[in-house]
This record gives structure tokens, C-alpha cells and sequence, in this order.
């Protein structure tokens, strides 16, 4: 974990409520995919979690969708500006869970971290599988950066105005895979649960007061015991799992 | 003796610098980051006679300048606080660690402080009768002179370690129950704990914490904690530990002038994980601009 300013290169809206920003700084600490960092914004008290999209040298690229008045800051925070980052957070993606052919599933806000797990499993040679799922035509993003890496990619709109119409898991049916690897709203990953038929990793969220382990805020049951969701998550492997709530 | 060395119940700290309860965990965390030895002490999570897992999630919420939490005192129980939190913290920390201590019923106070006082790593026992997160709980102890008393005068009787009485600021009159505690053998007061607070999302027109309400703490309740400190230092004798809001050094200079022996540092930990370390590092210098030789010397100094 590491607490140090990063200067924003790029900062752009990609699709609809959704920008991609590349930010240059010290990523030494991020060791993983599914990995987040925590954001100090001025004139907001506690940090703003985002997940590690991309990181590639001293670049490290987010993708955000403005829901609130930290993420509209976030986007209108203009080249050169920088953050003070807190990286190096949550335990991430195991590759090692993989197999042959395993499918990634992204769900809105929950697609960025699913890019650098699939350039990591592309690396390995992994044959993977991307099922995006959006809202509608105008929210879709990054189908072409994740066919750049070779994965074979569906995307999915509620409302039909692209690709196949339906959830993320109205794609899943003939897809043959060893393993998957899911982050999206909670409801998605309820039924990617019930409806896949091989162990998975699911990355969850919570309101977060410190992010590094300090302050039980983000606490969940599991079936190994009571887990921090910013500390031995945001990934949990399904057969952990407890729903409630 | 330094100069930002205090004397808290006959125990010296190096400064008067202590993350609060409920906002350092166990110390461990924070060591990865520093060398948490810099500290005055450190006092570690809220500890009760059973495990809890707390409250229901959400349990923050933002506020301007502060935060919400209804963490419900989630903490592993004071037999695995004793035998596994405590050695882990005995790798990266040397000096005397204050225990926090949560009940909720007198007798349960009394188990939980009996096993602690028996640990040699511990200096200080601080009880929390404040914690306003849990329904029928500790808010009830904290919230009348004679139920605050009982409470000290069952600790102190199976104790030998100084005790520290941690009111809640959700009171009418605080000065009372402070004055009772000191009557029934408190060795220390320390406060404040957190404002009872409330948030409500516009979207869904629910309350954003599961548990409807929290505790409010950060940088917006620091005049409220200065006033109350201020009002309890002058109406009793023993020595006060001061904290809300606390997030820079000249904020621990203004706590001390209120009345404060020693000062603790809660959310601002969470927020900025080095906040106590640039604390300690920035006292002297402010010290200096302010023309203080010793920190003792400005205990209660307010004019
Ligand atoms: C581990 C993790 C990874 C995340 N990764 C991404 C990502 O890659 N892309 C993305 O768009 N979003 C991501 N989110 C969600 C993102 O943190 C929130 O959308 C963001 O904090 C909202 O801030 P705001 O000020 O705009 O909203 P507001 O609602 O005004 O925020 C108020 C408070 O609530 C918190 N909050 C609000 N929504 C959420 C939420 N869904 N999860 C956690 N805290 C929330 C905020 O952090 C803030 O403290 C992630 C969340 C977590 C926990
Ligand atoms: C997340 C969180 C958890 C807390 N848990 C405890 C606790 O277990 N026991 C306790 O006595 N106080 C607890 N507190 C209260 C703090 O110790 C402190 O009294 C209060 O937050 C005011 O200080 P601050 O404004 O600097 O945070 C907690 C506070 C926060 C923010
Ligand atoms: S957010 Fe503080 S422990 Fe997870």
C-alpha cells in the first residue's frame, strides 16, 4: 500500500456517464487485477474506491461512471491536475483459478477491472471469453479493447439497442469455460451465481471508510468467517459466498 | 523529559498522540505503513466479552467534513483479542497499549476488564459507555450519572490498571456524569465519542446506513469536542484525554489548551493513513510558531 500523487495525462468521456482516465504515478504496489485504488478528492472527506482498469508501467487507467457529485469532480478535473492515490488495495483476481478457457463477465461499472484480468490471462495464453453487459447502446465501452487482446466478446443491452438483448447472463448459455471471473451491481452477480455451473471469482463493493483495513466499515459474512471487503476482497470465490441482506 | 512528553495516570507518553479506538484496528495495518512506535500510544478496537460481527452494511456514510459509522463494535471478543490480536501487536509495537472496552451489561464490562487488566502490554483500560450504535447497549450507560458510576465502580474494583471513562457527547449535561465518574474512582475521562447522525439518499429516500443512524465524527465535530473537553477539564481533577475532529497539529494544541492531557486522532486515520505520523512530525514546528516549551505546560492553559 502506497499513499502518493498521481498527475491525470487523459481524462476523457467514452461513453455515456462513463470516462477513461490514464493517470502517471508510482503503481509499485499494484500486484493484481481486481485490485483498487482509493481517491483523495479536495472538499470531499473520504476517499472514492476505483478499480485498477489498466496498468502498464507508470500508467495506471481507471474508468468511471459519474453517479455522484465525487465522480462528477473526478470528471471534470481537467490534464496535468493530480490525486493523491492510495494503491495496492484488495487482494485481486487469482489467474491461477483460470483453467484453459475462462469467461470474464462485466457488468457496467463492473467491466473496467475485467480488462486487465483478460490482457493478464491473454498473456498467459489463455483462450477467454467477455460478456459485457450495459444498459443501452449509448453506456457500451472498451468491446473493441478487449477483441484488441483476442478475447471473444459479447455484449449484452437491456433494452436491446445493441448486441443481444438481455442481462449478462442471457449470454452465457453455449459458452463452454473453466473457470469465471465476475464484478458488476449485486443483483447481476446474484444470478451469474445461480446460473453458472463452474466455481467462480466474484468482486464486491461496499461504502468504504478507510479501504485498507482499518475501520470494519465494509464488513460481509462468509462462510469462512467474517471477511472486510476492501482487505480479503473486493474478490470472493463462490463457494464462500454467503447472500444476505 | 521532552518536550511534547505528557504524563497520563502516571504512565509517560513520548506525546500525546493516540489514534482512537474503532480507527487503528489493532495497530497492525498501520505498521505496515510506519513505524507506529512514534506514537503516544494507541488505543485498539472496541473489545466485549463475546465475538460480533456489528452492524448490518452500509455502515459509512459521507458527510460534509466528517462521516457516519455504524460499525456496531464488530471485534473478535477479548479471549482471541488476548490471545491473537495482542501477540501480533507485541511484533511491532513496544510500548504500553490502551485497551478499549465495550459491554453491555455491567457484569460484562467486568469480565472484559478483569482479563484485560491481566495483560502486561496493556497501560490504560478505556471504557467506552458511549457507543451509540447499539440499540439498549452502551448508549445507556453513558447517557446517566449513575449508570456511568456503576459501571466504574464495578471496573475499578476488579482492576489495578488506570481506568479511563469514554463519555458520549449525546448528553445534556456531561460535566455530571463526568464528576460522577470521578467519584466512583475514574482515573481518567476521555471524550468524545461520536454525534448521533443520520444521512438520507434523495434517490432512494432511504437512510444511507443500514442501521438508519451512526456515529458522526471528523474534522466538523472538532468545537464541539474543544467545548465539551474545555467544560469537563474544568470541573474535575483527574486528567482528560480530548478527541473529536482532531486532524492537525494545531488542532492537538487547541485540545491541550481546552484541558487536554492527551490527544486522540480517529476518522482522520481513515482517511489519511499517515495523519497521526504528519501530526507528530509538524508539533515541534508549531510549538515553536506558538512560543510552547513543553506540552505539559499548556495543559488546560486556555485563558
Ligand atoms: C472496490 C470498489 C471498486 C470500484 N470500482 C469502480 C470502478 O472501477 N468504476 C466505477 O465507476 N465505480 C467503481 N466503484 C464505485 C465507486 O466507488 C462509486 O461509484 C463512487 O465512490 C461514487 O462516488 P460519488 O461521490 O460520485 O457518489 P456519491 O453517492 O455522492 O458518494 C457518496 C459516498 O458514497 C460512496 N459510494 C457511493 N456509491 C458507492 C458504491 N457503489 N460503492 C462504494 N461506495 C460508494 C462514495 O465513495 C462516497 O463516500 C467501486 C467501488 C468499490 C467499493
Ligand atoms: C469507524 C469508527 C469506529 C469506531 N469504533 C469505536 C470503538 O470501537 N470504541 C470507541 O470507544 N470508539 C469508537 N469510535 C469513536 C472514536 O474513537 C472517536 O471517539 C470519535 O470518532 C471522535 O473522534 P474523531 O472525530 O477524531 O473520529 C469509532 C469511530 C469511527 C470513525
Ligand atoms: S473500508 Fe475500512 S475496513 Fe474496509
Amino acid at each position: 500500500m502506497k499513499d502518493t500523487l498521481f498527475t491525470i495525462k487523459s481524462n476523457r468521456l467514452i461513453a455515456k456517464n462513463t470516462s477513461e482516465c490514464v493517470l502517471v504515478g508510482d503503481t509499485s504496489d499494484i500486484s493484481a487485477s481486481g485490485q483498487f485504488v482509493n481517491i483523495k478528492l479536495d472538499g470531499f472527506y473520504l476517499r472514492r474506491p476505483i478499480s485498477v482498469c489498466n496498468v502498464e508501467g507508470d500508467e495506471l487507467t481507471l474508468i468511471y461512471k459519474v453517479v455522484g457529485k465525487g465522480t462528477e469532480v473526478m470528471a471534470r478535473t481537467p490534464v496535468g491536475e493530480s490525486w493523491l492515490v492510495l494503491t495496492g488495495l484488495g487482494n485481486g483476481y487469482d489467474l491461477g483459478r483460470s483453467g484453459n478457457a475462462p469467461l470474464l463477465i462485466g457488468g457496467g461499472a463492473g467491466v473496467p477491472p475485467m480488462y486487465l484480468l483478460c490482457r493478464k490471462l491473454a498473456a498467459e495464453g489463455k483462450k477467454c471469453t467477455v460478456i459485457l453487459g450495459f444498459g443501452s447502446k449509448d453506456e457500451v465501452f472498451y468491446e473493441e479493447e478487449f477483441k484488441a487482446l483476442g478475447a471473444d466478446v459479447y455484449v449484452t443491452t437491456v433494452d436491446g439497442s445493441y448486441g443481444i438483448k438481455g442481462f449478462v447472463t442471457d449470454a452465457m448459455d453455449g459458452i463452454d469455460y473453466t473457470h469465471f471471473y465476475t464484478c458488476g451491481p449485486e443483483p447481476m452477480l446474484k444470478v451469474v451465481y445461480s446460473k453458472s455451473t463452474t466455481g467462480g471469482s466474484f468482486s464486491f463493493e461496499e461504502r468504504m471508510g478507510c479501504g485498507f483495513g482499518a475501520c470494519m466499515g465494509c464488513s460481509c459474512k462468509t462462510i469462512t468467517g467474517y471477511k472486510r471487503i476492501c482487505k480479503e476482497g473486493p474478490v470472493m470465490q463462490k463457494e464462500d459466498i454467503l447472500w444476505e441482506k | 523529559m521532552g518536550k511534547m512528553s505528557v504524563n497520563l495516570c502516571g504512565i509517560e507518553l513520548d506525546n500525546p498522540i493516540i489514534p482512537a479506538s474503532g480507527t487503528f484496528g489493532f495497530g497492525y495495518e498501520f505498521a505496515e505503513l510506519y513505524d507506529i512506535n512514534i506514537l503516544g500510544t494507541f488505543s485498539f478496537k472496541g473489545t466485549t466479552k463475546e465475538a460480533r460481527f456489528g452492524n448490518p452494511t452500509p455502515r459509512i456514510a459521507e458527510c460534509t467534513a466528517g462521516m457516519i459509522n455504524a460499525v456496531g463494535l464488530q471485534n473478535p471478543g477479548v479471549d482471541k483479542v488476548i490471545g491473537v490480536e495482542l501477540p501480533k501487536l507485541a511484533k511491532c509495537f513496544d510500548k504500553k497499549v490502551m485497551a478499549n472496552v465495550s459491554g453491555f451489561s455491567v457484569d460484562e464490562y467486568v469480565y472484559t476488564c478483569e482479563k484485560i487488566d491481566k495483560c502486561d502490554q496493556v497501560g490504560w483500560i478505556e471504557v467506552n459507555v458511549s457507543c451509540p450504535n447499539v440499540h439498549g447497549g452502551g448508549m445507556s450507560f453513558g447517557t446517566s450519572p449513575e449508570a456511568a458510576a456503576e459501571v466504574t465502580r464495578a471496573v475499578k474494583a476488579v482492576t489495578t490498571k488506570p481506568i479511563i471513562i469514554k463519555l458520549s457527547p449525546n448528553v445534556t449535561d456531561i460535566v455530571s456524569i463526568a464528576k460522577a465518574c470521578e467519584a466512583a474512582g475514574a482515573d481518567g475521562i476521555s471524550l468524545i465519542n461520536t454525534l448521533l447522525g443520520m444521512r438520507i439518499d434523495l434517490r432512494t429516500r432511504k437512510p444511507i446506513i443500514a442501521n438508519k443512524m451512526g456515529g458522526f465524527s471528523g474534522a466538523a465535530i472538532f468545537p464541539v469536542a474543544v467545548r465539551m473537553v474545555y467544560q469537563v477539564a474544568h470541573a474535575v481533577d483527574i486528567p482528560v484525554v480530548g478527541m473529536g475532529g482532531v486532524s492537525t497539529a494545531e488542532d492537538v494544541i487547541e485540545m491541550m489548551l481546552a484541558g487536554a492531557t492527551a490527544v486522540q486522532v480517529g476518522a482522520a486515520n481513515l482517511v489519511d493513513p499517515f495523519a497521526c505520523k504528519k501530526i507528530i512530525e509538524a508539533l515541534p514546528a508549531v510549538m515553536d510558531k506558538y512560543g510552547i516549551n513543553s506540552l505539559e505546560e499548556i495543559i488546560k492553559g486556555v485563558k
